[in-house]
Order: C-alpha cells, then sequence, then structure tokens
C-alpha cells in the first residue's frame, strides 16, 4: 500500500507538472529535497533520542507500567490480540498519553516503539496485524486533548481566545476517533 | 499552563527513577542509543516520503484537485478545502495553510475556528501509516488507509457541524 501511495504521489506530481508546463518548479524541489528531508530528520533525531532515554527511564523503574495499569481495561478491549501486560501496550498507552496532552514531537518515538513491538507477536511479518491497524487508527484520528500548535498559532495572530477550540476539537476528535474504531472492529469481524 | 507539562513529566520520570534506585542516567544512555538506533531505521522511509510528498504538492495539483472535488464536498467551505486534503499528507503544508486563513479571515472568524478545529482532531495519516509501517518494514497494510481515512473524513464533517453548533 505505502508501495502504491509513493507511486501515485510521484508520478501525478511529475506528470501533472509536465503538462502544465511546470517542470522547472519539480526540477528544483528533486533538487531540494534531499535537503528537506535532512532538516526534519535532524530534528527528529534530537526528540527521538531525548525521548527514548526518558522512556528508557520511566520503563526500567516501572513507571511506564503503571501508568499503561491505569487505562490497560480499556486497550485490552481495543486490542484483543495483544497479550496482556505485553509490554507493546505500554508503548500505546505512552504514545496515546503524549498524543493527548498535544506533544506529537514526543508521541512519535513511543509510537514507533509500539509498532516494533507489535511486530513482535505478528504472525506474518509482511503483513500488518489486526492490532497495528487499530492502533494506527487510534494515532492518526488524532486523540489530541490540548492542541499547543494550534493555539499558538492562534495566539500569534491575535486571537482573542486562543484555546476557545479546545471544546470544540475534543468533540470532533471523540467522534472521529469512535468513528475511526467502529468501523475497524466492524471489518475485524467481518473477516472472522 | 502547558509549558509546564514537560519539565514537570520530565521531573516525575527522574524522581521516579531514583526513589526506585535506578541507575536512571545509565538508563537514558541505554534508551537514548535504541533511540539513535530507530532513527537509523527511519531515515530511509522519511527521505522517501519528504520526496514524494513534495513533488506532490510542488506540481500545484491540490488547486485542480479543489475545482474538481469542490461540488462533491460543497458541504465544507471553500476555504478549508485545501486543509481537508493536505492534512491526512503534510503537517507543514497545512499548518502553511492554517496560518494563511488566520492571516486573511483572522483566528476568530467561523473559517478560523474551523480551520484550528480540524487542524486539531486529525493527524497526518498518510505519512504515519507509511513511517510507521516502513519503520518494521511491513508491506501490506490491508484497510489501514481506508479506515484511517475514513475516521479524517468523520473528523472533518464533525468540526463544521460542531463549530457551528458552538460559535
Amino acid at each position: 500500500m505505502v508501495n502504491i501511495i509513493w507511486f501515485i504521489l510521484i508520478a501525478i506530481g511529475i506528470i501533472y507538472s509536465i503538462l502544465t508546463g511546470n517542470i522547472s518548479l519539480i526540477n528544483d524541489e528533486i533538487i531540494l529535497s534531499g535537503k528537506s528531508a535532512f532538516n526534519l530528520i535532524i530534528s527528529m533525531l534530537e526528540v527521538t533520542v531525548l525521548w527514548m532515554g526518558l522512556l528508557k527511564i520511566a520503563e526500567t523503574s516501572g513507571l511506564l507500567n503503571k501508568f499503561a495499569k491505569i487505562i490497560s481495561p480499556i486497550l485490552s478491549k481495543l486490542f484483543p490480540d495483544v497479550p496482556k501486560n505485553h509490554e507493546s501496550l505500554d508503548y500505546i498507552s505512552s504514545n496515546v498519553a503524549a498524543n493527548m496532552m498535544g506533544l506529537g514531537s514526543a508521541a512519535t518515538p513511543f509510537g514507533l516503539k509500539a509498532m516494533q513491538s507489535l511486530q513482535n507477536i505478528n504472525i506474518n511479518k509482511k503483513e500488518a496485524s489486526d492490532a497495528m491497524i487499530t492502533f494506527l487508527v487510534l494515532n492518526t484520528s488524532g486523540v489530541t486533548i490540548i492542541p499547543t500548535t494550534v493555539i499558538a498559532l492562534r495566539l500569534a495572530y491575535n486571537s482573542i481566545n486562543p484555546a476557545e477550540i479546545i471544546i470544540t476539537s475534543i468533540i470532533a476528535t471523540i467522534i472521529s476517533s469512535i468513528s475511526g474504531l467502529t468501523l475497524d472492529y466492524l471489518i475485524r469481524r467481518h473477516h472472522r | 499552563m502547558s509549558s509546564f507539562i514537560i519539565p514537570i513529566l520530565i521531573l516525575i520520570i527522574i524522581f521516579y527513577g531514583m526513589y526506585k534506585k535506578i541507575n536512571i542516567y545509565e538508563e537514558f544512555l541505554s534508551g537514548a542509543k535504541e533511540g539513535l538506533h530507530l532513527m537509523y531505521n527511519i531515515i530511509p522511509p522519511i527521505l522517501a516520503m519528504t520526496f514524494a510528498i513534495n513533488i506532490f504538492l510542488k506540481s500545484n495539483i491540490i488547486n485542480t484537485t479543489i475545482l474538481i472535488l469542490k461540488p462533491i464536498l460543497s458541504f465544507i467551505p471553500i476555504e478549508v478545502i485545501p486543509m481537508a486534503i493536505l492534512r491526512p499528507i503534510s503537517g507543514t503544508a497545512t499548518l502553511a495553510v492554517l496560518s494563511n486563513i488566520f492571516s486573511i479571515y483572522g483566528p476568530d472568524s467561523f473559517v478560523g475556528r474551523l480551520a484550528s478545529t480540524i487542524q486539531g482532531c486529525t493527524d497526518t495519516t498518510i505519512y504515519v501509516l507509511a513511517l510507521y509501517f516502513s519503520s518494521i518494514k511491513i508491506s501490506k497494510t490491508r484497510y489501514a488507509l481506508f479506515v484511517g481515512l475514513f475516521a479524517d473524513l468523520m473528523g472533518i464533517i464533525a468540526s463544521i457541524i460542531v463549530v457551528s453548533l458552538f460559535f
């Protein structure tokens, strides 16, 4: 699937700009693209390395597990295939917690770690497991409670009440997550 | 208020580590090393996706797509359609559209509030999916994209309804 997305993005991009005579823009982009990816990687690198370090402390001290226990009743319902007390549930709960607080960049390392440990218990290593898809839906439907970036941007544009969109965001997020998880559940049940 | 979250979280982590009598510095280093290894694995996917996404965005096809989708997406205010299309692909591109909306209509306008809510309620589904799955070398993603995009669409529809009712 990633294969097809990648193909479509590049093929459409290049063909469309040839047709519209904008190929010089694409040429610049091809040359500069490595640079923008590199900048993204560097900014991700420091955050990832730092948070993986802190996460390790929380993991060894048992703090992560303690936290995971609090939300594990919900998680075990969402991930019936994952064995109870499996480490992936700890990472998933950390990822969800970081997302909730609007710490998107801190959430990514936890998410990657969660995928890695879900892969360990995946039977077909080439194919996404049910649990992985549920986790992705949970992750991308955005369980943000405090959308920090948006609030900061609103503040920068002199909003009278920058935080007023918190409630609407939470309601929209919950609807988005619930509908995603419901569809995921229906598909999963249908496949059995 | 939110500026307290991260520092306090770090304080809790190190205090709890000391309380449990573990060598927090050594643990930090071993985790950081793991993080470095993790990054090493995701550099190629990040590079690949940034490359494809940037070519797609630079071709300006989004503007044509908006014209085509306008009749179908007529329930979405025209100003936020670029956001709705870009949101699953690129976080930085959506932020650029968002600040553009703020500068034209103001953050406290209906469109400004709606765009803020959309930004806050969904994530870069396609990018995250590509990154997460290629980090563990999964090629068959089954119905993941479909469900992810469905959740995004529901989030956008919910945003329109909630913002209309709320403000």
